[in-house]
């Protein structure tokens, strides 16, 4: 080929240039999740590891049930309490959330139609968009006098009341994954299934319940990593007494809300504060887990 | 007897399914009959206090009266760098996604990291933003290091709605394009993204949503219990709306019943009313889509 046709091909100009150059950009944009979640780790790590590698006895910061960080003498950093608070607290939100929000998908996705099915699938999405902190008003607020009332107990910012509210969050955000599950399963299922002669609730149950299971799992996933991560509402609402919980009428302390109610009132570096930022790397750990196993397991059924 | 008579099994089923429906029904409501009782309570007891002198004047007394003018105009500064930080990288992110990437290991990669980005804690964006923004970088709490707090939390919201309405702009538009000799970039930028605006509007409005209610990562990196002065500039300190119905509500003694409320109140209409927007905006889409 001789020069002057190489030329030709040779469509290097300046749109050429502009071309790479966004290109470059753009892959910039796309990796910036990775290089966010890999600072994240870096720096609240950072910030943790004093603690990490001199103070923490691993035995006594998982197994004591003792947060006492201000104690002069000997502060011990133990969060066994704190898990339990967070864990009592997701675990009775699930209890709330869960039926409800298996329900209300399977309503929304298999029975309602037209505009009931528009309007109801509106409305969960705008619930799931109120901010935390007013659910914990809502907890400390109307839930406490409410509680207090009607079980007739001294305290209302318990168990009981930070499941409820954190159940009435989680929910909406549950349904609309599920209701993304239901929708995955093919309608030729359905079709199959009425064609034997099944009816619309033998169709739900033994065919489109059983095809949706991994994605409905994922959705609960969620709810558990949503409950754990959640901080304003369970700070306002579990009464904030680091306890082991014996019963839903005790009141509890969240790791995140430990976080927050303390990191404003140490001095940046002292152990206090290191300590603090252990229980992030250690938020940080099991929200990964939890979101890495969901996401496994949806995708599991899109291959499927 | 007629030929498709019902039959007794016939007649129990169509029982069993009615059943069904209702209970399913029921549940729906329950889920949602709380919130709505919620929501009513709060416009009752909050709406007495809501007034343009609510609005547009500063805390007083110890924050025991007078209005949220600064809280608002906090969240307006810390909601406005958020969005300028994070949508032009969300974009980018969701364009490199949508039309570069190739479906493999390095994609997925970025996949999960979003997913995770979502996942991570408030409260644990909250000490990244100390430990990077406030400390390594030396910004101090103030605007900026909340604002970025922000803006790596609420990044997933913008990537992902971004990637859908891109994702719905048919391939045949960009295969059009490129047989006309035009670049990637020119066909993004000309067929793909005027295509797409009104998607990505939508989850901009989503992110302006989230990050109005968000408190736990302005805590400690910008937004502080009360100042009198507004913010001058990114490096100052503010107050914002979300955590202004904390402290009302847990930390200052002797605070009127309604007051909280009437934050509550404004915090939950302006987070709702952009929903709704964001809402309608995409039902008009569908409503218009011409392909």
């Amino acid at each position: 080929m001789n020069p002057k046709a190489i030329s030709d091909f040779d469509r290097r100009n300046l749109d050429w240039y502009i071309d790479k150059l966004i290109q470059v950009l753009v892959f910039i944009g796309g990796i910036s999740a990775i290089v966010f979640i890999i600072g994240i780790f870096i720096f609240i790590t950072k910030e943790g590891i004093g603690f990490i590698l001199q103070t923490m006895d691993v035995g006594e910061f998982f197994l004591s049930p003792y947060w006492e960080p201000s104690d002069e003498d000997a502060p011990e950093y133990g969060i066994l309490a704190l898990v339990a608070g967070t864990a009592s607290v997701t675990g009775l939100a699930l209890v709330v959330a869960i039926p409800f929000s298996l329900g209300a998908a399977i309503y929304v996705g298999e029975f309602a139609t037209g505009k009931t099915r528009e309007f109801l699938k509106i409305l969960v999405e705008l619930l799931a968009a109120i901010p935390s902190v007013v659910w914990g008003f809502i907890g400390l607020t109307i839930m406490n006098p409410l509680i207090i009332e009607v079980f007739d107990v001294p305290v209302g910012l318990t168990v009981l009341n930070a499941g409820i509210i954190l159940g009435l969050m989680t929910a909406p955000i549950m349904t609309s994954i599920a209701e993304d599950a239901l929708k995955a399963v093919p309608d030729r299922y359905r079709e199959a299934a009425e064609a034997m002669g099944a009816t619309r609730w033998q169709v739900i149950f033994k065919v489109v319940l059983p095809a949706a299971k991994n994605g409905l799992l994922g959705a609960v996933l969620l709810g558990v990593g949503r409950g754990f991560g959640e901080t304003m509402a369970v700070l306002m609402a579990t009464g904030h007494a680091v306890n082991i919980p014996h019963s839903i009428f005790d009141s509890v302390r969240a790791l995140t809300a430990t976080i927050a109610a303390e990191l404003g009132e140490t001095a940046v570096g002292s152990e206090h504060y290191q300590a603090l930022f252990t229980i992030g790397i250690f938020l940080f750990i099991i929200t990964f887990l939890i979101n890495l196993t969901a996401d496994l397991i949806v995708r599991g059924v899109r291959r499927g | 007897m007629p030929m498709f008579a019902e039959t007794e099994l016939n007649v129990r089923n169509k029982k069993v399914q009615a059943l069904f429906r209702v209970l399913f029904m029921l549940m729906t409501g329950l889920l949602i009959l709380p919130v709505l009782i919620i929501l009513a309570t709060l416009i009752y007891k909050g709406g007495s206090v809501i007034s343009m002198d609510f609005l547009f004047t500063a805390p007083t007394d110890g924050m025991t009266a007078g209005g949220i003018f600064p809280a608002l105009i906090g969240t307006v500064w810390l909601v406005a760098v958020a969005l300028l930080i994070s949508v032009p990288i969300g974009i980018a992110a969701a364009i490199y996604l949508n039309e570069y990437a190739a479906e493999n290991w390095f994609t997925r990669l970025i996949n999960l990291a979003i997913i995770n980005l979502a996942g991570v804690p408030s409260i644990v964006h909250a000490l990244f933003g100390v430990g990077a923004f406030v400390i390594f970088f030396g910004f101090g709490t103030s605007i900026l290091a909340a604002s970025l707090t922000l803006a790596i939390m609420t990044l997933p919201v913008v990537i992902v709605a971004t990637r859908e309405s891109l994702r719905a702009v048919p391939m045949a538009f960009r295969e059009a394009c490129w047989n006309m000799g035009a670049t990637r970039w020119q066909t993004i930028r000309r067929v793909v993204l005027p295509n797409a605006v009104t998607g990505i509007l939508t989850g901009v409005i989503l992110e302006v949503s989230r990050t109005t209610g968000e408190t736990a990562p302005v805590m400690f990196t910008g937004a502080v219990f009360f100042t009198p002065f507004l913010p001058q500039g990114i490096f100052d300190q503010t107050m914002a709306l979300s955590l202004h119905l904390f402290v009302v509500s847990t930390q200052v003694p002797g605070v009127p019943e309604n007051l909280p409320y009437g934050v509550a109140l404004v915090l939950i209409a302006m987070v709702l009313i952009m929903n709704s927007v964001s809402i309608a905006f995409r039902m008009y889409l569908r409503g218009r889509k011409k392909w």
